[in-house]
């Protein structure tokens, strides 16, 4: 067995596992902690397949953004554990259903494929770029030919950004803030007054 | 395909090798030093007091912003790495469509300093 | 190949790891006691100069005493967790070392995408700060790990931008290639600090915020939260956290060689200079740029943490954005892109 198929069966092995472990673990903050290593086992799965790139940016943007904001929530929270988990029974029914029809569609899918002989297998990279590194294949493309895809994704973050501020923002009263230009275009005028003080009178 | 992998195994390796390192440096203590616990050693460290109450305060949401507005920055970086390397050769389309996308999150970047979402208190 | 050939393989590689392994750790021993030789000699006195001649021997007779140290696990933390994060911090910081070249071919992986990997790196570093901080059922920790994490993501982004600009003038993510690209008849003249000076004062000062060092240290000072998220650990797990703190100053001042500096290039590209080897010039500009590092934390005094938030979002990120946009407009219209 080859080390590329013996780290896939690592990866792939792990994955599993810590996705279960994601739901079946009693603390959350476990279970943020399991989600984490499902991102980096998933990032060396891409790695194995040649898509570095969209590796190394899962672990820039998943892990090292989005799973510290799950932290910063669930390690702020003040979440009682026990009475979180009173409602898992009365659930259980729809998620069962849930997980079946998930299951159904992934039978229909690769049974599809699998099965048909018209649709065509993933064609290897071209010739003509192969000497290119992952990510520049990438760059090739994206910005040319899948123009709209990519100013549809500009204005999903301008969506993202904007709705966070509606959402979240919430402005204290009485709150005293530093004016850094005011404060060093101050003239002697309005920082200084000479007064001409006689003896023994004081100001 | 193999030459991709072939640059990937020293970094597997490497990360093996310091954290037989690491776990060396983390577990000597426990196995050479003294171990002699005492309550007063044992317990936070609030100067002198002891701890008031529990340690989880309440969440300033001010944090949970900086960390999506970081997301949203961190992938128009994301997006920026191939397009630096590869637009001298797609001419002016992909220079203006990246001008675009870079203008898009301006406007919004705009929209957050004039709300105040930038503040600091 | 059969198993003997990778068996070899594997062995060479462990072998290179531990070389540049040692060769860091012992490096950064004298780094520590550097950082404390320069602080002492700005403030006219001498540093440690007693375990050792010179002091020399200063480090190693720390790491002795950390090693020899009671490790105390508070009783109300996560032991887990506790015991986790320091060991993440360290091999985090260590694992971006396997992709920096210290030499024409001295690199132990040639990665495609060798800078993408060390700023995932870099981003990965705010969960040490994060499980400590948790982990540790203290006030303190607590508040400053949320702090921290907020400083070092805040300052991210425009490290991020900083490394595009440069990505825009090279042409590659390879990091041997973007070195190779400052190679010319101009020899200092070629490096990217020049043309991308602004730039590279703002990848210094993100990179001083970012590692949390002195300007930027509100979390970690004793006068403001103790020890910041370190104030529970004693015994190596501190030393991790302090080994992995300067690790990451290393792996900033190693990028900052890598960008701005020409990595291993000699400053005079003709003989005698070009006969000194390549490592040489490498741990040259490393000295120089903790020099730096090293003189900002003696002379300058601490921001206020908002004022840290204004400067990484209202002044390092516009400016960024906007360097990104003239150098690839320049790029652009006079066509000297890079294919």
């Amino acid at each position: 067995m080859s080390v590329a198929a013996a780290f896939f069966y690592l990866f792939a092995g792990v994955l599993v596992a810590s996705a279960f472990m994601v739901i079946a673990s009693r603390n959350p903050v476990h279970s943020v902690l399991f989600l984490i290593l499902c991102f980096v086992n998933a990032a060396g799965l891409f790695i194995l397949i040649g898509a570095e790139f969209l590796g190394l940016i899962l672990i820039v943007v998943y892990v090292g953004a989005v799973a510290v904001l799950f932290l910063f929530v669930v390690m702020m929270l003040d979440v009682d554990f026990v009475e979180l988990r009173q409602g898992f029974l009365q659930y259980l029914p729809i998620g069962v259903l849930i997980g079946v029809i998930f299951l159904a569609e992934l039978v229909l899918v690769v049974g599809s494929w699998a099965t048909s002989s018209t649709i065509a297998t993933v064609p290897a990279i071209a010739e003509a770029t192969s000497h290119l590194t992952n990510t520049q294949q990438l760059g090739r493309v994206l910005y040319t030919e899948y123009v709209y895809f990519f100013e549809a994704a500009g204005m999903v973050l301008l969506v993202a950004m904007i709705g966070a501020i509606v959402l979240t923002l919430r402005h204290k009263p009485n709150v005293k803030r530093q004016n850094i230009s005011d404060q060093v275009a101050r003239t002697p005028e309005q920082a200084m007054e000479v007064v001409k003080v006689r003896p023994g009178q004081g100001i | 395909m193999n030459l991709l992998l072939q640059d990937y195994l020293p970094v597997v390796i490497f990360i093996g090798v310091s954290l037989v390192i690491g776990l060396a440096l983390l577990i000597s203590p426990f196995l050479v030093a003294y171990s002699n616990p005492d309550p007063e050693k044992l317990s936070a460290y609030e100067c002198g007091f002891n701890a008031f109450d529990d340690a989880r305060m309440t969440f300033d949401v001010r944090f949970y912003l900086v960390s999506i507005l970081f997301i949203i920055f961190d992938l128009e970086v994301a997006f920026l790495f191939p397009w630096a390397i590869s637009f001298g050769g797609l001419g002016d389309l992909g220079f203006w469509s990246m001008m675009i996308f870079l203008g898009v999150l301006t406007v919004g970047f705009i929209y957050e300093w004039r709300k105040g979402a930038l503040e600091w208190d | 190949m059969t198993w003997q050939d990778t068996l070899l393989k594997v062995a060479i590689i462990v072998g290179q790891s531990l070389a540049l392994l040692v060769a860091l750790l012992v490096f950064i021993a004298y780094i520590l006691l550097a950082d404390r030789k320069i602080w002492a000699a700005v403030q006219l006195r001498r540093g440690p100069n007693v375990v050792g001649p010179l002091g020399l021997f200063q480090s190693f007779a720390d790491l002795l005493k950390f090693v020899l140290k009671e490790p105390v696990v508070p009783s109300g933390a996560n032991k887990a967790l506790f015991l986790l994060a320091p060991l993440v911090t360290c091999v985090l910081a260590l694992a971006a070392w396997v992709a920096v070249p210290i030499a024409d071919g001295w690199v132990i992986a040639d990665l495609n995408v060798g800078i993408l990997y060390i700023f995932a790196i870099s981003s990965l570093g705010v969960y040490g700060i994060i499980m400590a901080g948790w982990a540790s059922n203290s006030k303190y920790p607590f508040l400053a790990a949320l702090r921290s994490a907020a400083q070092m993501v805040s300052y991210e982004v425009s490290i991020g931008f900083v490394i595009i600009t440069v990505l825009m003038c090279a042409g590659s993510q390879n990091l041997s290639r973007i070195v190779e690209a400052q190679d010319g008849p101009l020899g200092l003249l070629n490096w990217y600090f020049l043309p991308l000076l602004p730039m590279f004062v703002i990848f210094f000062v993100s990179a001083l915020a970012e590692t949390n060092r002195p300007p930027f240290d509100l979390v970690e000072a004793e006068s403001e939260l103790v020890a910041g998220f370190m104030t529970e650990y004693g015994s190596t797990p501190y030393l991790l956290f302090m080994l992995g703190e300067y690790v990451a100053i290393m792996t900033m001042c190693a990028m900052g060689t890598i960008l701005f500096l020409g990595g291993w290039l000699s400053p005079l590209p003709f003989a005698p200079f070009t006969w000194v080897p390549g490592l040489v010039w490498f741990v040259l500009k490393l000295c120089f740029m903790f020099f730096l590092f090293a003189m900002a934390k003696a002379m300058v005094p601490r921001y206020r943490y908002d004022q840290l938030m204004r400067l990484g979002w209202k002044v390092f990120l516009p400016i960024s954005l906007v360097a990104v946009v003239v150098v690839a407009g320049v790029l652009h219209f006079t066509g000297t892109a890079p294919r």
